[in-house]
């Protein structure tokens, strides 16, 4: 057993804020996507990031898992800074998240249990092989894939299968920080209702604190516990649903009192029985 | 150091023992001790976890997976770890393996090798069926003109030949310079460093100039086309286009093909040109020849003809390039992996064909007195 390589695991994270984002900085040529952007994503909650599309969501995401060095600002995740660590080595921290891409990004020429079984070889090379598979069959199953599709190259697999299966990668290393970029977009409504549910239920169980970037209203009712807006190049709320409705930004606005942000509201207001956020709406429209 | 998780088996008054754990149990602390714990071969009636100061997914498989094992109970179980080993403990109705089979050995190597040949006959019917594909895209566009995508032939010219003369040129020019350099020392030996004029021009127009084109053509342009198309097929971009209503043959692999077929003989006249130069510059620092009588003896001493070899070879060197390259490209289904494999292949089948049919130009030219 290689004993150096056990020690460069990082301790565990016990601050409040799993992502401290200060100040962001970031430009492409002379077009500034995000200029001066904070953002605090507490621990044990599901925050949505909205916006319209060019707006740097995905950027925003990029820049916080150390794909992007960002002009200016800095970024802390989990205690250690992303901005100042130069060297891909310095992230360690890097087994303490995973991430879900949009297109699932699964890596074509490994069947759905191998692209699993990457970081764990990566990370844990002393897990031994019967343990290994044991870990990526429960997780892919866990991600609502049945057991026949450990097996399938992602060529063989539907839309939605692959993000399922993006989504048991992102999960292998029990991770604290789980980033998804547009989870449920391109998957048909029912299948976008059970991803939903299934990352409930795993940030529920596992005690996740989940960066989720979305476009999809029914998702953020039924599952942000907080919304932060990106517009104008900077975050400009950070709040509940209801909090952001007593806002007056014409954008926040638009956005969840458009007609597609009130056909949500209303599903949700039937599901849940609660009418918080209509009724703050209401209030809002007869100022 | 990272703290790992720990285990005894401690006795207990009702016959079987019980398996405490405790320090971490997570996916950073059980790979060490997984090991022992499957070989665990005492009678265990209980699972204590009441110590672990943490657990995962990987903790609660590791203690399921224990608990089915050793036919044990889990007991002084947290409520986060509880719900944890629930959650787990619902993938594991059919346990069923995450690989597939392997083959033993003596029927893998035949299942393989008849798997290649097979794959080798379907694959030149493959080629044989996308030809014809192509003489029949072809044939339409002879019916329609207007279905001519000109614009896209323009463009395919520009990158399979004016791209290209920089690179051709110079290694024309250099193989000149060899040719004219290593000829010189042999033909000395007998004082005829003259005939140097007849090689370099000779060989030069008939075979090295095209040949040489055509193998570099492969390499930058044949890849070119199969990676771009591989690609263009793993989006969906082909997909589409059938779908608009245009024929991925007339809007992709015509204008290059035609692009390939146009470029590679201008291409391969330019390259025997330089190379006369490379070999006239030579001449004229190390042997004492001046250039342009170099140049005016090139003239005495290469039949017209020559050249005609050259510019008959080119088109049919060009379409064995660009069909190669854009039928590999047009095969990729599934993944990246393909896309490299359908490249290598696209320039090595290109190569391995323009080697072979110069061959066979070489016997057809003399036969029919082009000697």
């Amino acid at each position: 057993m290689n004993q150096a390589h056990l020690e460069d695991i990082p301790p565990e994270f016990d601050g409040d804020y799993p992502i401290r984002v200060r100040g962001l900085v970031n430009r492409f040529e002379d077009h500034v996507v995000h200029d001066g952007v904070d953002l605090d994503v507490r621990r044990g909650e599901i925050i949505g990031v909205v916006g319209g599309s060019g707006t740097g969501k995905s950027v925003l995401m990029r820049s916080i898992i150390g794909l992007q060095l960002p002009a200016e600002g800095s970024i802390e995740v989990l205690g250690r800074s992303i901005t100042d660590a130069r060297d891909d080595e310095d992230i360690d921290i890097r087994s303490q998240w995973g991430v879900l891409f949009q297109g699932g990004a699964l890596f074509s020429t490994l069947t759905v249990a191998e692209n699993v079984e990457v970081p764990l070889r990566e990370f844990y090379p002393e897990i031994t092989d019967d343990l290994r598979h044991e870990i990526a069959r429960y997780k892919v199953l866990l991600s609502g894939l049945p057991a026949n599709a450990t097996n399938k190259y992602p060529s063989e697999l539907s839309g939605g299968m692959k993000k399922r299966a993006g989504l048991a990668r992102a999960l292998a290393l029990d991770p604290e920080l789980l980033f998804l970029d547009e989870p449920t977009a391109g998957l048909d409504p029912i299948g976008a209702a059970a991803f939903d549910d299934l990352i409930r239920s795993l940030q529920e169980t596992l005690g996740l604190t989940v960066f989720l970037i979305t476009h999809d209203l029914d998702t953020l009712y039924a599952i942000c516990d907080r919304v932060a807006v990106l517009a104008d190049k900077k975050v400009i709320a950070v709040g509940t649903i209801p909090e952001l409705l007593a806002l007056d930004h014409p954008w926040i606005q638009e956005y969840f009192n458009g007609p597609r942000g009130r056909a949500a509201q209303d599903a949700q207001g039937r599901d849940a029985n609660h009418v918080v956020p209509a009724r703050a709406a209401e209030g809002l429209e007869q100022d | 150091m990272r703290a790992l998780a720990e285990f005894s088996i401690e006795p207990s008054d009702s016959g079987g023992g019980t398996l405490v754990f405790s320090g971490p149990m997570v996916v950073s602390s059980l790979g060490v001790i997984d090991t022992k714990l499957r070989a665990i071969s005492e009678p265990v009636s209980e699972i204590d976890v009441s110590a672990v100061e943490r657990m995962d997914t990987v903790g609660a498989w590791t203690v399921w997976r224990l608990s089915q094992q050793l036919d044990a109970k889990i007991v002084n179980c947290r409520e986060e770890a509880e719900r944890l080993i629930e959650a787990i403990s619902k993938t594991d109705d059919n346990r069923e393996s995450v690989r597939a089979p392997r083959l033993p050995l003596l029927t893998r190597v035949p299942d393989e090798v008849g798997t290649i040949v097979i794959g080798l006959a379907k694959g030149w019917l493959q080629v044989v069926g996308f030809l014809g594909q192509v003489v029949i895209a072809a044939g339409m566009m002879l019916r329609h003109p207007r279905r001519f995508r000109g614009k896209a032939l323009v463009h395919q010219m520009e990158l399979v030949g004016v791209n290209a003369l920089g690179i051709v040129g110079l290694m024309s020019f250099l193989v000149g310079i060899v040719i004219a350099q290593q000829g010189a020392v042999q033909l000395q030996q007998f004082g005829a460093e003259i005939y140097t004029v007849n090689l370099v021009g000779r060989l030069t127009l008939r075979e090295l100039g095209i040949l040489m084109t055509a193998i570099m053509v492969a390499g930058r342009s044949g890849s070119a086309f199969a990676a771009q198309l591989g690609t263009m097929k793993l989006t969906e971009e082909v997909d589409a286009m059938r779908t608009i209503g245009v024929s991925p043959t007339e809007a992709l692999v015509i204008p290059r093909i035609a692009a390939t077929m146009v470029m590679l003989p201008l291409l391969g006249i330019y390259s025997s040109f330089l190379g006369i130069i490379g070999g006239a510059v030579l001449a004229s620092l190390a042997l004492g020849i001046p250039f342009f009588t170099f140049l005016s003896r090139i003239q005495e001493v290469v039949p017209l003809h020559d050249v005609f070899v050259g510019l008959v070879k080119g088109p049919v060197f060009g379409l064995i390039v660009a069909v190669a390259g854009c039928y590999q490209g047009m095969q990729v289904k599934t993944n990246a992996e393909e896309v490299g494999g359908r490249t290598t292949s696209a320039v090595v089948m290109a190569i391995f064909m323009v080697i072979v049919l110069d061959a066979v130009f070489a016997i057809f030219f003399t036969k029919i007195g082009w000697g």
